[in-house]
């Protein structure tokens, strides 16, 4: 392998890598605080995708900066995640784990027909958002929306851990996971929480819809299910629940897929699906996370 | 055997005899005119499709654990059993033989696949086994699209027609007895034990891994055979088929039909396989009809429309005869007698 190819695979994988991040941010958030697999969270991207498809247009025609749209593109995926929410998850919270799962494995298969019956199963291209020019490190073209996402993504990250770890709501978020009832006798609205980690969680993923979007210029009502599995991965891979954790798993699930895919194509996926087998059965709690005795 | 035992056995063979001849007198007649071909393909989808859900049904209701990937075995079914039948055609066979040979070779493939899955995986629990199974299973469909012995990728065509509704029919019935006979016997108790405690169960003795790996296989085992006469009905099939929305539409339609009950499975399968294919027109809501349904079953039955409810001939019979609470007689009975 020469060194350019090696170079330029690195910074696909980056770039792929950011994105899973911050979906796998959304995840490790709802996973952390309800103990849940938001089946949902992959599909709320394409909600996301689908709105900066039809904002787009609408503000360069309005004769706007297309990253405006970006704006629209959070607030209606954190509408939706709400929505999502206290319709369909909340009346099952008491229910146990079984039916949250099913819950929300539903509502994902509901958005994806759902986007299926409005926008038909043909994929539509996403407008450039932004025209960033590439510039030359060592001989490779590195393009500067890749170093844009990375960035963005490393931003958030940030800005999450520090809302989490300073603020009164991530205390309370933190609060609620390690006791609701103790958390409730303490003043805290758990309801409330929830419905914000799930506007929070779902914000997420309208920006990495446009990070999406940014290499990739596509939608389909489907995109969300299988980048959600895998960021999923990631997600566990880091340690579910730990927020850094999402981001470190984020890029290594990134870069593995992207050097595999140069030796074996056909594969990639595989070797995804395999490191989660892997991760799960030698260490359930991910690379940074605590292992927790089970109570009996 | 208890003479009550011996009476529903008759029963239920009465039953299911009964339905067959019901079906048979339709379809003989032309019943339905031009359709009647058509309505017997949607009949033979619905008794494949209710091998398979039932089979999901005993890990999901009998060990209450969640398997997302069942469709991963269905593949492994309907591959194996095709390349066998392929190897085997012309070789003298009669149509009815090569057709069981290929559905027991489809089920043993699913069923080692099930050991090997099952080993590692069921270690886990909960949400985590969910995802795992959904690993393994896309896992399966990526070496079923690189493996040229399986079309690498591309549709496998060119598979002999063998599934007719008639012989589909029969082998759903033997399919869902076993199934059936799983549950009741000694093993599905110790599953059912596992389920509610695995902690306590362990405590006295169970081996929770053996009879979770156990239960788990024979689930396989019959998403293979259902996958083989789905195989031997399409004649056509890509591993795409086979993908993360096919387990999802199984395990939906368990968990509609009810959690535990075969007969909800049968009931839930035969319903949404064939409800779609009369209103052809409109079929894209099919999924969005489903998650619909399956949030408003969990939001208002959360055990499914069924629950554990069982169907039982013998209870009707009893009904209607008036002999209602002969088994408990039946029962003080023996036990007077010990």
């Amino acid at each position: 392998m020469t060194f350019s190819l090696f170079f330029q695979s690195l910074i696909n994988g980056l770039n792929q890598g950011a994105i899973y991040a911050l979906i796998a941010l959304g995840y490790t958030m709802v996973y952390g605080i309800i103990r849940m697999i938001n089946f949902a969270h992959g599909d709320f991207i394409m909600i996301g995708a689908y709105t900066l498809f039809y904002t787009i247009p609408m503000m360069i025609h309005a004769g706007m900066p297309a990253w405006i749209s970006v704006f629209l593109a959070v607030v209606i995926c954190a509408a939706v995640g709400v929505l999502v929410e206290v319709i369909a998850y909340k009346p099952v919270r008491r229910a146990g784990s079984m039916s949250a799962l099913i819950t929300a494995l539903a509502m994902s298969l509901f958005l994806e027909n759902l986007a299926m019956v409005l926008f038909g199963a043909k994929p539509h291209n996403v407008q450039k958002i932004f025209d960033l020019p590439s510039v030359n490190v060592l001989g490779v073209a590195l393009p500067l929306n890749v170093i844009l996402t990375i960035g963005i993504g490393v931003v958030m990250m940030a800005c999450l851990q520090i809302f989490i770890k300073s603020t009164k709501i991530g205390k309370a978020m933190r609060a609620v996971p390690q006791d609701r009832d103790a958390s409730i006798l303490a003043g805290i609205n758990v309801n409330k929480v929830i419905t914000m980690t799930f506007a929070i969680g779902s914000a997420l993923a309208a920006v990495a819809a446009l990070m999406y979007c940014a290499k990739y210029p596509r939608v389909t009502n489907d995109m969300g299910s299988m980048m959600g599995l895998k960021a999923f991965i990631a997600a566990v891979l880091g340690g579910i629940g730990v927020i850094p954790g999402a981001m470190l798993g984020g890029i290594l699930v990134g870069l593995i897929e992207i050097y595999v895919k140069l030796f074996a194509p056909g594969w990639y996926e595989a070797i995804t699906y395999g490191i989660l087998i892997v991760i799960l059965l030698v260490k359930p709690s991910g690379i940074l996370g605590k292992n927790v005795g089970e109570k009996v | 055997m208890e003479k009550r035992f011996k009476v529903s056995y008759f029963l239920n063979f009465l039953g299911v005899l009964a339905v067959f001849f019901l079906f048979v007198l339709l379809f003989e007649n032309n019943a339905f005119g031009r359709s009647t071909q058509y309505i017997k393909g949607i009949s033979t989808t619905a008794c494949y499709t209710i091998i398979m859900v039932a089979s999901l049904n005993l890990v999901v209701g009998c060990m209450g654990e969640f398997s997302l990937g069942h469709a991963g075995f269905v593949s492994v079914g309907a591959y194996a059993s095709a390349i066998v039948s392929n190897g085997l055609t012309g070789k003298g066979l009669p149509d009815i033989a090569l057709f069981l040979v290929a559905l027991l070779a489809g089920g043993i493939a699913a069923g080692l696949t099930g050991v090997l899955v099952g080993i590692p995986a069921l270690r886990l629990r909960g949400d985590y086994l969910a995802i795992v199974t959904i690993a393994f299973a896309e896992i399966i469909r990526v070496l079923f699209c690189n493996l040229s012995i399986t079309g690498g990728g591309k549709t496998m065509s060119g598979i002999i027609k063998l599934s007719n509704f008639y012989w589909s029919f029969w082998i759903m019935v033997v399919c869902i007895t076993v199934m059936y006979m799983y549950v009741r016997s000694r093993f599905g108790r110790t599953v059912k034990a596992i389920r509610e405690d695995y902690i306590a169960a362990s405590a006295s003795g169970i081996n929770v891994t053996y009879y979770k790996v156990l239960t788990f296989t024979v689930a396989a085992f019959f998403a293979g055979i259902g996958g083989g006469v789905y195989a031997h009905y399409m004649t056509a099939m890509i591993p795409t088929n086979f993908n993360f929305m096919y387990s999802a539409e199984l395990l939906s339609e368990v968990i509609i039909g009810g959690i535990g009950s075969i007969t909800g499975s049968i009931i839930g399968a035969s319903f949404l396989s064939s409800l779609p294919e009369m209103m052809r027109q409109f079929s894209q809501y099919r999924m969005l009809a489903y998650s619909v349904v399956l949030v408003l079953v969990m939001i208002f039955k959360p055990g499914g429309i069924f629950g554990a409810w069982e169907f039982s001939l013998i209870r009707v019979y009893e009904r209607l005869t008036g002999r209602k609470g002969g088994w408990e007689k039946s029962r003080k009975k023996t036990e007077g007698g010990v």
